[in-house]
């Protein structure tokens, strides 16, 4: 963790990343997404909050270019449209290159842009961030669950995105795990000042790490309710055991709630 | 549970145990019965068999140990080549696949004399190692390159990856163990298709090989010659397994699930 972390600013201004209208149906019929409206601002830290199969992860998949959307726009600001975009993607899974050393995975990006003589050195910074310096040399099947989750978290900032996409990364961990990855990735996001989306079904997630957690309906997904989680950074266990959190769980939870209640 | 060095003493001492029983039951059931060597020889005749008519067995067993190596070699190309331009081209794949499945589910034996007309003898042969040879090879990589990792190749995707780039950093190492199993059958089957070859050539053919050894030492009643010459073959397709294993071994060890000993 930083010794002094910033208090990170709310920063409003045009949006990193804007979607409206949103839909999605894949060839087999099922709407994975309809009419979504979604403004990503910058240096905001969001959850997408829902049960699984209310296409949070189709929405990521979108902004990543991963998917096209069948309705709606996607729209980036001027700057960022014209070159290539810069998006780091976290899987829910590590999604290491078994073959590949720590660091062969966390060069593989700068790899496959032609940056490999700035390579080395960046690599090394990308493990120090995520405390996985000297583990540059392990093979993925020699690390832990949550070292592996450290090692793809690496990857995805060595290539320093302005927008970080993280689909769920912390729920194959177990819950101690996870508590020191959710501080670690608020360490982080305060020092780099990156915009995080951040997809995920625990309502207690998205309520300890986000500025605003938006609760979306399953099947079709739409946006239910965006609630804003005022608690202010850093947060630690005292947060996480405070009344504050408390309440923000109720009230998320309950949003939740009437998301799934509107499926019928 | 056996700690793991009795466990592999075992494996390395039950084998020889079993072969010198083997071996002195043979030695002893014809010398109990007095079989006469153009019968049965005795194990002590064939090895003697062996080292007396080394010059000659020699020879073939290098003539035999060439066309399997250079059939076995041509496999790999072919199969490898052909399975990566499959991978590439859907039109290509659905036009000559099935042309070599023909190839592989014809039987070889019935393939020799045919080729044996139309090709010079040592091309003949050479051609019969590589059709029994080449498709595990083609199969095992198919199947390799088609098995990577959705998330993976998702990743190539998002940081722009060329086709040259995905085929040489995710699909080819991603591939290889599969690739490997299939050179360790291919091994195999080289060894016999170019023994095929020869018998089917038989007296005809001005070839030297180890299996038309056989075939000569059998018209003339050489018993013991056709059963060192058959040691020397089997031998060989020991050795080349243990190769093409060790091979594996060396390749995958670091990464791989089949490489990995686990501890109970």
């Amino acid at each position: 963790m930083p010794a002094d972390p910033p208090a990170h600013p709310v920063t409003s201004g045009a949006p990193v990343v804007a979607l409206s209208g949103v839909g999605k149906t894949f060839a087999n019929g099922v709407v994975a997404l309809e009419r979504l409206d979604l403004d990503v601002r910058p240096g905001e830290l969001v959850s997408l909050l829902g049960p699984s199969g209310c296409g949070k992860s189709t929405v990521l998949r979108i902004i990543a270019g991963l998917s096209e959307p069948s309705t709606g726009t996607i729209a980036w600001p001027p700057a960022a449209a014209a070159g290539p975009r810069r998006i780091g993607f976290v899987f829910q899974e590590p999604t290491l290159m078994p073959w590949a050393t720590v660091a062969g995975n966390v060069r593989l990006p700068l790899k496959l842009a032609g940056l490999a003589p700035t390579a080395p050195a960046r690599v090394d910074a990308a493990l120090a961030r995520v405390g996985l310096t000297g583990f540059a040399q392990s093979y993925p099947r020699e690390l832990s669950g949550g070292m592996r989750m450290r090692a793809s978290i690496a990857r995805a900032l060595v290539t320093e995105p302005q927008l970080l996409l993280m689909d769920e990364p912390f729920a194959a961990l177990d819950e101690i795990t996870r508590f020191r990855l959710n501080n670690d990735l608020l360490a982080l996001w305060q020092s780099l000042g990156k915009t995080v989306v951040f997809v995920t079904h625990s309502v207690f997630e998205s309520v300890y790490l986000s500025q605003r957690v938006i609760v979306m309906t399953p099947r079709p997904g739409r946006v239910f309710a965006e609630l804003a989680i005022d608690a202010p950074y850093p947060r630690d266990e005292r947060f996480r055991t405070s009344a504050d959190y408390a309440g923000y769980c109720r009230t998320v939870s309950e949003a939740l709630r009437g998301a799934m209640g509107e499926e019928g | 549970m056996r700690s793991p060095p009795t466990d592999r003493l075992l494996r390395a001492l039950l084998p020889i145990a079993v072969l010198a029983l083997g071996v002195t039951l043979w030695e002893e059931v014809v010398r109990l019965y007095a079989i006469p060597p153009y019968v049965l020889p005795g194990p002590e005749l064939v090895f003697s068999t062996v080292i007396s008519d080394w010059a000659v067995l020699s020879a073939s067993l290098i003539v035999t140990l060439t066309t399997t190596l250079e059939g076995f070699a041509l496999a790999v190309v072919g199969g490898v080549g052909l399975a990566v331009l499959f991978n590439q081209s859907r039109l290509i794949e659905y036009s000559l696949y099935p042309y070599a499945v023909i190839l592989q589910v014809t039987p070889i034996v019935a393939v020799a004399p045919l080729l044996l007309i139309y090709l010079p003898q040592p091309a003949a042969v050479l051609a019969c190692a590589w059709i029994v040879a080449f498709f595990p090879v083609l199969a095992n990589t198919t199947l390799g390159l088609n098995s990577v990792d959705h998330n993976l190749a998702d990743l190539f995707r998002l940081y722009g990856a060329t086709r040259l780039q995905v085929l040489w950093e995710l699909k080819l190492p991603a591939a290889l163990p599969y690739i490997l199993g299939g050179l360790k059958i291919a091994g195999g089957l080289s060894l016999i298709g170019a023994v095929v070859a020869e018998i089917a050539a038989g007296s005809a053919g001005a070839g030297s090989g180890l299996a038309y050894r056989i075939a000569e030492s059998g018209y003339r009643l050489n018993i013991p010659r056709m059963f060192a010459a058959l040691l020397l073959l089997s031998v060989a397709g020991v050795v080349i397994f243990f190769s093409l294993s060790l091979l594996s071994h060396l390749l995958l060890r670091r990464w791989h699930e089949s490489a990995i000993v686990r501890e109970m």
